[in-house]
């Protein structure tokens, strides 16, 4: 499936050339990588800029609520098995820092992309893709984002007409609407914990039902599908039946979830189970993520939790009680200034642990963890909360912004 | 009237699947919690849309929603009938944006269409034709109800105005309410209140939470309770309404 190298139209050239200065020039100004600016530098002067930048490799796009960063991660390093990937490694999903990393792609073959979710019909009207990874939809800054299943609906209008093959989460139903109209859909059983967003079905609005991990709805039939590939434990149940085990040195039950989509993922490019999965072994840390960076004679791990679902997952990897644990949330921007997600938690899961709450919005946690009647401690800072926590292993979970302070601070 | 009868307190917890997206959830549990440590027994009832409302209840709360969501939560109450022979009952309701529209007369639904609410509560409620309202709101309690200064975090497109028999729940210093233009946020009468405050609001406004309690169990005053951090929360969250960043 490897695209050709047609060379780039000369105003595309241009575009790239400019694009790249003006990268260079955000860097020597202090603007972090300047793969953002630079792209949206490059797609002022050529709009086409990356759908020609796409047409030479094939491209695979990964979008979800949660897990999209990892799993474009654990799909690249697959993928490189049977050729040289491009990647927007650094977690950039939005146009223009898509087409920033691609206009990197020197000799890659393959174009693994992370995608918000809000611009993946457009991407994939662009970049004409030969894979889609779905993974999940859930809640997540409804004050900027919208809802969530006019999500599921955009989704399902854009990818109605692809001609790719569609590598979607059988689990979740709003994942299952957005993909049911596409021809070529691969379905995996890859599990979702977090079930509040789509007790409503979808399709006509009648309730769903749970059954187990099941799940239908009563008045229209719209139901779960057979999936051909598996998450069963710590392997991975590919269509032939056969069962691949599962390294990771990601923790938690969610990664091995973003593991199987991978090596589902990487089959529909040639690439077996097995050296997929081998491949994935290689990933400790993705953009700081589940890093474990040693502090003041303690070793804290760090942990990113963006939504009530991805706290969910987060709660059910982390050590068990006694481990300590730092909790930081702030409400800037890039995290959604609405607080009320908070109250989707269940923080009654921490109890039996010491607690320890920072972040610009740690007064809203306060009263989160009163209501839970949980024990908890109010620090000014990471260092504070991080002395009052035993020497040993500390569990730190952060949302967006809060979680780069604690890199920061922490010194990742 | 609950009283601290064996069965202790009936919160009821109205359309979860349907109607519960800004974390509404937590005016379930500031309830529930601030009841609890008041030495009431409490029994929490979670209806989905596909259950019977009980109409036994002493306190119900309806949460916040999408606008399709919303729609179907309406319909299924009109049908069910539980909701209104509850508050004929004498049952408080407290509900939140959607669910504040569903319990007017009518609300303007996904289709564009007029769809009939309840009519627990006097309003009528259209949808903005300006941006939608989004950010933290500072409020004067209606001086009816005695109580500390309202604050929240609105999220809304919709519009409800009051009709004669519905009193203004506060009156906005920064917001936008109602969204009316006239100052107003949410509505009350005796029993039934709404607003379209998220945060969630009794997270923010554990008074409120108390004043639900004292109507349904029909006392004056409450036992004190430790309100440490809900007050340094309302200090600091007042404090960010009056000077902006
Ligand atoms: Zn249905």
């Amino acid at each position: 499936m490897a695209g050709n190298t047609e060379p780039l139209p000369p105003r595309a050239k241009l575009a790239v050339t400019a694009g790249k200065a003006a990268a260079a020039v955000s860097r020597a100004a202090g603007r972090g990588s300047g793969s953002v600016i630079g792209g949206k530098v490059a797609l002022k002067l050529d709009p086409d800029l990356l759908a020609r930048l796409a047409q030479n490799l094939d491209v695979v796009l990964v979008s979800a609520t949660n897990g999209k960063t990892t799993t474009t991660r654990l799909i690249a390093e697959a993928l490189r098995a049977v050729g040289p990937v491009v990647s927007n490694a650094l977690g950039a999903n939005m146009p223009a820092g898509i087409t920033a990393a691609l206009a990197g792609s020197g000799d890659a073959r393959y174009g693994v992309i992370e995608v918000d979710e809000k611009y993946l019909p457009a991407v994939a009207r662009d970049t004409t893709p030969k894979a889609i990874a779905l993974l999940n939809l859930s809640r997540d800054q409804l004050d900027r984002a919208g809802e969530t299943r006019m999500l599921a609906e955009r989704w399902r209008e854009g990818l109605s007409g692809s001609k790719a093959v569609i590598v979607a989460n059988a689990d979740d139903p709003l994942v299952v609407w957005a993909a049911s109209s596409s021809p070529n859909v691969v379905w995996v059983a890859a599990g979702q914990e977090w079930k509040d967003d789509a007790w409503s079905c979808p399709a006509c609005g009648g309730v769903m039902q749970r059954p187990g991990d099941d799940w239908f709805c009563g008045e229209c039939g719209f139901r779960r599908p057979t999936p051909s590939w598996a998450l069963s434990g710590d392997h991975v149940l590919d269509p032939h039946g056969s069962a691949w085990p599962i390294h990771l040195q990601l923790p938690g039950r969610a990664n091995k979830a973003n593991a199987t989509t991978s090596a589902a993922v990487a089959a529909a490019f040639g690439v077996p189970p097995q050296v997929a999965l081998e491949r994935m072994y290689s990933v400790t840390a993705v953009a700081g993520r589940y890093d474990v960076v040693s502090y003041q004679g303690r070793e804290i791990r760090l942990l990113l939790a963006k939504n009530p679902a991805g706290w969910l997952e987060t709660f059910s990897l982390i050590d068990p009680p006694p481990a300590p644990v730092i909790l930081s949330v702030n409400a800037r921007g890039a995290d959604g200034t609405d607080t009320s997600w908070l109250w989707d938690v269940d923080y009654s899961r921490l109890a039996g642990r010491p607690i320890c709450v920072i972040g610009d919005r740690k007064l809203d946690l306060a009263v989160r963890l009163e209501v839970a009647g949980v024990d908890f401690q109010v620090c000014e800072n990471a260092t504070e909360a991080v002395r009052q926590c035993p020497p040993g292993r500390i569990e730190a979970i952060a949302n967006y912004t809060a979680f780069q302070d604690l890199r920061r601070i922490v010194g990742n | 009237m609950a009283s601290m009868n064996e069965s202790g307190l009936r919160l009821v917890w109205v359309y979860p699947d349907l109607l519960s997206t800004y974390g509404d959830q937590g005016n379930v549990l500031v309830v529930e919690r601030r009841a609890r440590q008041r030495g009431l027994a409490v029994h929490r009832i979670d209806v989905r849309s596909d259950q019977p409302i009980p109409t036994s209840g002493d306190i119900y709360l309806i949460g916040g929603g999408e606008d399709r969501p919303q729609r179907l939560a309406a319909e299924r109450l009109r049908r069910d009938g539980g909701l209104t022979r509850a508050v004929d009952n004498g049952a408080i309701v407290f509900s939140v944006c959607a669910g504040y529209q569903i319990l007017g007369h009518e609300f303007v639904n996904d289709l564009g269409q007029r769809e009939p609410g309840l009519g627990l509560l006097d309003v009528t409620s259209t949808r903005g034709e300006g941006e939608r309202c989004v950010g933290d709101v500072l409020a004067d309690m209606d001086e009816r109800l005695g109580l500390p200064q309202l604050t929240g975090f609105e999220n809304h497109q919709g519009v409800t105005h009051l009709g004669p028999t519905a009193r203004p729940l506060a009156r906005v210093r920064l917001g936008r309410g109602n969204g009316t233009g006239d100052g107003t946020e949410g509505a009350w009468n005796d029993t039934v209140f709404g607003t379209y405050m998220h945060g969630p609001v009794l997270a923010r406004n554990p008074q409120i939470a108390d004043l639900l309690l004292k109507l349904a169990l029909d006392v004056n005053a409450l036992p004190p309770v430790d309100d440490r951090w809900y007050e340094a929360l309302r200090a600091e969250r007042i404090a960010a309404a009056t000077q902006p960043a």
